[in-house]
């Protein structure tokens, strides 16, 4: 008798946790490097729209993105499109210093790799977007890139 | 003096585990994962003052290929009412020519890495306007569906020649020979007319 009391004395040895921090480290380093942390605080609504001719963006580091959309803010700014640079309201004369401050962050050999992503709501009129482009164009930001979901085009347009 | 001497007890590292988990839980929510996607272009520079006027380059009508988007975001192509469902099919008609059709742009023989002499419609031009009231997705479903009929004859073109498709020819980020001979056959010329301004928005 007296053995098998011994026995059911040792089962009960509690399992480490002591690896338990390194696993969680080893998960907190993966997403640190891979995640890129959001810029800005968007303040214009936006829905891209979808295409699926797409290419995915890639360097992160070379691409500066442009923001246009209905302010999120209706009641103090109203519902006509604006565009957003960094954290604020521009106007399109700005978007040439917005450029050259980008470009003055790159490395000098990376500087004509600079891509311009341009976040549109689906139902901004040409107008803004033609302004927009046409200051890249003076800015020599000649490489740009309409950010669109990935998915049917005809099926996006009737399901209007 | 005997207390100092006594031996440092262990530091718990019981809630190492808790503070990494929140440092955890922080890049979590504060990070996005999306990768970014999307129509890729590239601008043509700003003329300068004085090319400006004498830029005026002449092409023959049969090569423009014109689509206009007014502002209700109708479709006009080569001068017809048009549906964005059979824009498609249009362009890669208008790009390459199959019949020699004498309305569809001219052709022209030029020698091309593995595929020898070959007719190409070298001097064609697509040629898209907008209005300012055009909407964004409508504009963007045109420039789609223009790069998808350039898209699609080239996908052809590799198949049928290589067994692969256009984008498989190539690894991430480099050009392939073989893609440059299909790009000198299928030469991607979308022109947008430098905006005017009719009404304003």
């Amino acid at each position: 008798m007296s053995r098998f009391g011994k026995d059911k004395k040792k089962v009960v040895t509690p399992i480490s946790t002591a690896s338990l921090p390194d696993v969680v480290f080893m998960l907190l380093f993966f997403f640190m490097v891979t995640s890129v942390l959001r810029e800005v605080n968007m303040i214009v609504d936006l829905r891209v729209p979808t295409a699926d001719q797409v290419k995915k963006l890639e360097e992160k580091s070379l691409v500066s993105y442009i923001y246009i959309g209905k302010p999120v803010n209706v009641k103090v700014f109203g519902t006509i499109p604006r565009i957003q640079l960094n954290d604020a309201f521009a106007e399109p004369d700005q978007i040439r210093d917005f450029i050259a401050q980008k470009r003055e962050l790159l490395n000098e050999f990376e500087r004509n790799k600079m891509t311009v992503s341009l976040k549109i709501d689906k139902k901004t009129e040409m107008g803004i977007v033609s302004d927009v482009k046409q200051e890249l164009r003076k800015a020599s930001a000649l490489k740009i890139n309409y950010s669109t979901f990935e998915g049917d085009v005809i099926q996006a347009l009737s399901g209007r | 003096m005997a207390r100092a001497r006594r031996q440092l007890q262990q530091i718990n590292a019981g809630s190492m585990a808790d503070i990494a988990f929140l440092l955890l839980i922080f890049f979590l929510v504060s990070s996005t994962m999306d990768t970014d996607m999307g129509i890729v272009r590239k601008l043509p520079p700003m003329p300068d003052e004085k090319q400006q006027q004498k830029d005026e380059v002449k092409v023959k009508e049969r090569n423009i290929f014109v689509v206009l988007v007014n502002r209700n975001n109708q479709l006009l192509v080569e001068g017809e009412l048009m549906d964005i469902k059979d824009l498609r099919e249009k362009t890669k008609e208008f790009i390459s020519n199959p019949n020699n059709d004498p309305n569809l742009p001219a052709k022209e023989l030029i020698e091309v890495n593995y595929f020898g002499p070959i007719e190409v419609t070298k001097a064609h031009v697509i040629s898209l306007q907008n209005d300012r009231g055009t909407s964004y997705e409508m504009y963007i479903a045109v420039q789609n569906e223009l790069a998808a009929a350039y898209n699609e004859l080239r996908d052809e073109l590799a198949t049928y020649k290589f067994g692969m498709e256009y984008s498989d020819l190539s690894g991430e980020g480099e050009v392939d020979e073989r893609q440059k001979a299909i790009d000198e056959i299928y030469p991607m010329k979308i022109s947008e007319a430098e905006p005017k301004n009719v009404g304003g928005i």
